[in-house]
């Protein structure tokens, strides 16, 4: 197989230009006779149905919550780039661009990043006016912070809640679709299955969540924009219902998955207490710009935080990345506090922490601007752990949170199944190894509100005159079979062990072995010991009550086999790339300082895995990576 | 699960397209509130000239007759008044009872445990506060307007009426207590109308709550004054 | 520790419903609120019992899937506060915990603990937005916002549609959930376009499904965000205003 991204002509300012010049239109009286379906409604999915649906397509939207307004875009915390410069630090289209490519440690698409930076600044017009309370300063104008992997102030922020102020804006620009009658919505009704026919997209197979009816859809073209696939280590920051089955579905009716082992680990989170936590809390990455991260230069130092003084502390960023100090990006933090609490010198009553330190803040600036900064973030940290972060520093210690990898998909955002297009976190293309904070909202929103729109309409244009394929097509009917088999086979099963528990041990394995850092040898072990785990819960697991009610269980249980073949792809993909960067550390590739070693000369491609049947081995796509504007080089941020 | 839409379609005259919605039914309820809080001190500071002797609240009650002078036939001002005042009872209780049976439908089922942590003895009782209220005040009008209360009563002699409905206890025990029931209601109600209205401005709304005390104070002491200076013998 | 749970369980719209009791032994304190439930439910399962159905999601209280009535109040008793929250060090060795659903006409029952709160989303979609096409907006920075009115505005926004104020109603009311996502839009420059007709649709459309607000003030708090009761009287105001405006003459005000 070839892939061919389709990256358009010219010099990378002119590209989407060009694109967008070159890409045919569907005129208005024309867009009501083509069918979208939209899966997932956050930022992305949101975005793309509101504004889809505002142009006259007629937009089905889909998703597995009660209310659009719940996806977990909404949690984001710190804030959404764009290179407005409106604070005169010298930052630009170009600078933001290239930050992003080198915080992706270069394994992100030149042509794409460089129009997500493009577009940076007509999201931030776009979000204002729709009502989103970004911070100002005293004259009435925009706020911005700094954030880890860049040195200017481009942060655009509301609180310590951008991510759900962001996602409201989307959310209500959606609803106004639906109360015009120009998108159906579909709520507590989840995706378990694409329908391809004749290798194009056709439509999609739902549950409805509440009585079990599944039903099919058929449409011109099917967008997925269902997040990312975290969960697959079980705890991560991402919300209990985050899975990976619309986009693994789509994988395995033939959309190439790229990248699945780049996984980002989010630096600030708060450390598990016992095996019983379901879910990490993060705390926002914004506390690293008056936070100070520190552990005890001795190993096994139990001391409480006061009694150690500041000599024997070891704040480590700051010693090892003067440059960035705590500021240093995601990946890199991540790993420094992984080596300190190897070292024995973690903190917190399990020592599977680092501190985080507001002591030196509070002195400088006062508890009051302090807590106007973070006061939420403050009171959601005590309230978990009781224990007050302005007099005692805060715990924090990494925790999955973010996957750069998804399904494959080319300059439109169009997957390698024809008509089948991928926004958001669900796709790949943006972030390399490695996300900057603050990116993800800017890409959700790009893809949704200034990519898709266009490129979903050009790929229309050619298909006037067709009606979609209708869902009493052969292909639908065997896909509603197929997944009522799924659901049937799991509600039979009737073992001895519960949903939570394959999943948890699944997630063992993972953090273990895909985590933070990998071994050749401890991703072999992985792969060894996931194939008989996911047998063990096809023969063992208990899924109780029936599929005409909503049932919780049935629905965790589709979600667990998706994420059970999904982690072996994304253990064998790591295992693959022989090289460090980014988010992939393979202990094998270091510097002598123990920083990311990148393979430029075998590894500068996505890797984008095909199905090849269940048990077969996946077969291997590559997309050479073209660096035309950015020299590939060392990341450093000493 | 699918969206439906409820379409909207209010198109009358706008006063009953808005008073047939909830926010402008306690609208009404608030402004005649404020109508009825308003006629209330003005009966109690009335009442008040009782205390200077028996010919000033007896001239005070036929000057009532004679407002607006030579302008309007007499009695006609006070009548235009009684019936502003009977309308604006009217609309009060309408409002109530059609919010009060919405609000039962609201919520049909009931908690098996619930605490309450803001809602306050006299926010909970208003409409049955108001049902008794409204009992007490066709008993009153009865006993000292038409004199069907069975003491002597004289038309036009206020004083002498009252001294003689008073001395009997069991009627100013009924009336201290429906007195107390008011100044719970007229608590809740004086505060509640400015949110009603959408009277807030957070540099003053401590003040909404000591006007409510205040006002509800001020009704209930005056007005109870009346029975217990009978009672002890203070007038009479 | 050791408690006991009084569940309700209720199979559906037609089923009349039911409390039950399940013992809940072996209760770390540093647990939250729903991990707990998360044991029981394991155990349940294991026991051969369907586990509780119960909403959840983000886990860290932004959401706003989560709500239950714990022991007679809405998301417990930790004051600003959602369910997801709250932990269990709260709680003592030996404690009965009642658990109730959301109960309320405008959130029709799911099951077990689960209710439909879709009702807040026709509201939403009735006048709850400010129209702008992607790609139309001028420069973020073209009007400025007094920095408090920007302020109050996300006070006002920090809403997470969880439902505990109408599960607080005595009324079962929606005042708070509508006049917090009201005032957000209409405290803001970009608001005043749609103003008028935004506050007639959305109290409207509220008055379909929910019941009127007396002013008893359970929704303040109950919430988890603390929105305020003001937000309230700005939302009456205006629907009032908007009955007598007329839009005509009424230019940008």
């Amino acid at each position: 197989m070839q892939l061919n991204a389709r990256i358009p002509e010219g010099p990378i300012q002119d590209k989407w230009a060009n694109r967008r010049f070159d890409l045919k239109l569907v005129a208005p009286h024309n867009r009501r006779r083509f069918e979208v379906i939209v899966v997932g409604t956050g930022l992305a999915g949101a975005a793309a149905a509101a504004t889809l649906g505002a142009a006259g397509y007629h937009v089905k939207a889909f998703t597995y919550h009660d209310s659009t307004r719940r996806a977990h875009s909404i949690a984001a915390q710190g804030g959404i780039n764009a290179a407005k410069d409106y604070h005169g630090e010298g930052d630009s289209i170009y600078r933001l661009f290239y930050d992003t490519v080198k915080g992706g440690d270069y394994r992100s698409r030149e042509a794409n990043v460089y129009r997500l930076a493009e577009v940076s600044n007509e999201i931030i017009d776009q979000c204002v006016a729709q009502g989103v309370p970004f911070a100002r300063e005293y004259g009435g104008l925009l706020h911005n912070r700094s954030f880890g992997g860049a040195q200017v102030s481009r942060t655009f922020y509301a609180r310590g809640q951008t991510g759900q102020q962001l996602l409201l804006g989307s959310y209500q620009a959606l609803a106004r679709e639906v109360g015009q009658g120009t998108v159906e919505l579909f709520t507590h009704t989840e995706m378990l299955d694409v329908v391809v026919v004749d290798g194009r997209a056709a439509g999609i197979v739902v549950r409805d969540l509440e009585t079990g009816a599944i039903t099919s859809h058929s449409a011109h073209v099917v967008i997925l924009a269902t997040g990312g696939y975290s969960n697959a280590f079980y705890l991560s920051t991402n919300a209990m219902a985050c899975n990976t089955t619309a986009i693994w579905r789509a994988h395995r009716k033939g959309a190439l998955f790229a990248n699945p082992a780049f996984t980002q680990i989010h630096p600030t989170c708060i450390p598990a207490s016992d095996e019983t936590q379901s879910k990490l809390t993060l705390m926002s990455e914004s506390l690293r710009n008056d936070g100070r991260i520190w552990v005890s230069k001795t190993a096994g130092d139990h001391r409480a935080p006061a009694e150690i003084a500041e000599g024997e502390r070891d704040y480590y960023l700051e010693r090892r990345y003067p440059a960035y100090g705590n500021l240093t990006p995601r990946d890199v933090a991540s790993r420094a506090a992984k080596v300190v609490v190897d070292e024995g010198k973690g903190v917190g009553e399990l020592r599977n922490g680092v501190y985080l330190d507001f002591e030196e803040a509070i002195g400088r600036l006062g508890r009051d601007v302090i807590e106007a900064r973070y006061g939420n973030l403050f009171e959601m940290y005590e309230r978990i752990t009781g224990e007050d972060p302005y007099r005692v520093p805060m715990r924090i210690y990494p925790a999955p949170h973010y996957t750069m990898g998804g399904l494959w998909v080319d300059y439109d955002l169009m997957s390698t199944i024809p008509g089948l297009f991928v926004a958001g976190e669900a796709n790949f293309s943006d972030h390399g190894a490695n996300r900057l904070g603050a990116s993800a909202l800017m890409q959700g929103l790009a893809d949704g509100y200034f990519v898709l729109p266009y490129t979903v309409a050009g790929h229309l244009a050619g298909m006037l005159g067709e009606a979609p394929v209708p869902t009493t097509h052969p292909a639908f009917v065997a896909a509603v079979a197929e997944v009522e088999d799924r659901l049937g086979r799991l509600l039979v099963a009737n073992g001895s062990r519960t949903v939570d528990w394959f999943h948890r041990e699944l997630g063992k394995i993972m953090i273990e072995h895909c985590g933070m850092a990998r071994s050749a040898e401890g991703l072999r072990q992985a792969l060894a010991e996931i194939p008989p785990l996911r047998e063990e819960f096809h023969r063992d697991v208990r899924v109780l009550g029936d599929n005409e009610s909503m049932n919780q269980s049935l629905e965790r249980a589709g979600r667990v086999i998706d994420f059970f073949e999904l982690a072996e792809l994304m253990c064998r993909d790591a295992l693959y790339r022989e090289e460090s960067c980014g988010g992939h550390f393979r202990v094998e590739h270091q510097t002598p300082e123990g920083e990311a070693l990148r393979n430029d000369d075998d590894f500068a491609h996505v890797a984008a895995w095909g199905w090849e049947g269940e048990g077969a081995e996946p077969s291997l796509t590559k997309e050479e990576l073209e660096f035309e504007s950015v020299a590939l080089a060392q990341r450093s941020y000493k | 699960m699918t969206t439906t839409r409820q379409p909207i379609t209010r198109r009358r005259f706008w006063f009953f397209e808005f008073y047939r919605s909830a926010v402008g039914k306690k609208w009404v309820m608030a402004v005649t509130g404020l109508i009825l809080i308003g006629y209330l001190l003005a009966h109690m500071v009335g009442n008040l000239k009782m205390y200077l002797s028996p010919e000033a609240i007896n001239a005070y009650g036929e000057s009532l007759r004679d407002l607006g002078g030579h302008l309007v036939p007499r009695t006609h001002l006070l009548w235009i008044m009684r019936i502003g005042l009977v309308v604006a009872t009217y609309f009060h209780l309408h409002s109530a009872t059609t919010l009060t049976l919405l609000n039962r439908r609201s919520r049909p089922d009931k908690y098996d445990e619930r605490h309450y942590a803001a809602a306050n003895y006299a926010s909970r009782t208003m409409i049955w506060g108001g049902v008794i209220i409204a009992a007490f005040v066709v008993f009153h009008l009865a006993d000292l307007t038409w004199g069907w209360g069975g003491a002597e009563f004289v038309r036009g002699m206020p004083y002498e009426n009252m001294v003689a409905s008073f001395s009997r206890l069991p009627v100013a025990l009924f009336y201290i207590i429906a007195n107390l029931l008011l100044g719970v209601h007229l608590y809740h109600g004086a505060w509640s109308l400015f949110q009603s209205i959408g009277i807030n401005n957070p540099r003053f709304n401590e003040w909404r709550r000591w006007f409510a005390y205040g006002i509800s104070a001020v009704i209930v002491i005056g007005n109870i004054s009346f029975p217990i200076a009978v009672q002890a013998g203070i007038v009479g | 520790m050791d408690l006991t749970l009084r569940v309700w369980r209720q199979s559906g719209p037609g089923d009349k419903g039911r409390f039950e009791e399940y013992p809940a032994p072996g209760i770390a304190s540093h647990m939250s609120f729903l991990e707990m439930l998360d044991i029981v439910n394991e155990r349940l399962t294991l026991a051969g019992v369907e586990p509780i159905a119960f909403d959840h999601d983000c886990r860290e209280g932004i959401c706003g899937t989560c709500g239950l009535m714990i022991d007679g109040r809405p998301h417990g008793p930790w004051e600003g506060t959602a369910t997801c929250q709250l932990h269990m060090r709260e709680y003592h060795d030996g404690d009965t915990i009642t658990i109730e659903p959301w109960r309320a006409k405008g959130f029709p029952h799911i099951k077990d603990l689960v209710v439909d709160r879709r009702a807040f989303d026709r509201i939403v979609e009735a006048g709850g937005y400010i129209t702008v096409s992607a790609g139309s907006a001028p420069d973020a920075n073209l009007i400025p916002i007094p920095k408090e009115a920007a302020e109050y505005a996300m006070d006002a926004a920090a809403c997470i549609g969880c439902g505990a104020c109408v599960a607080a109603c005595p009324n079962g009311a929606a005042q708070l959930f509508v006049a917090a996502k009201y005032s957000h839009l209409s405290l803001l420059p970009q608001g005043q376009p749609e103003r008028w007709s935004r506050a007639e649709a959305m109290v409207d459309t509220m008055e379909h499904y929910f019941g009127s607000c007396s002013n008893h003030g359970e929704c303040e708090a109950a919430c988890p965000k603390n929105i305020s009761l003001d937000f309230i009287a700005l939302l009456n105001r205006d629907y009032i205003r908007a009955k007598w405006k007329n839009r005509r003459l009424a230019g940008q005000s």
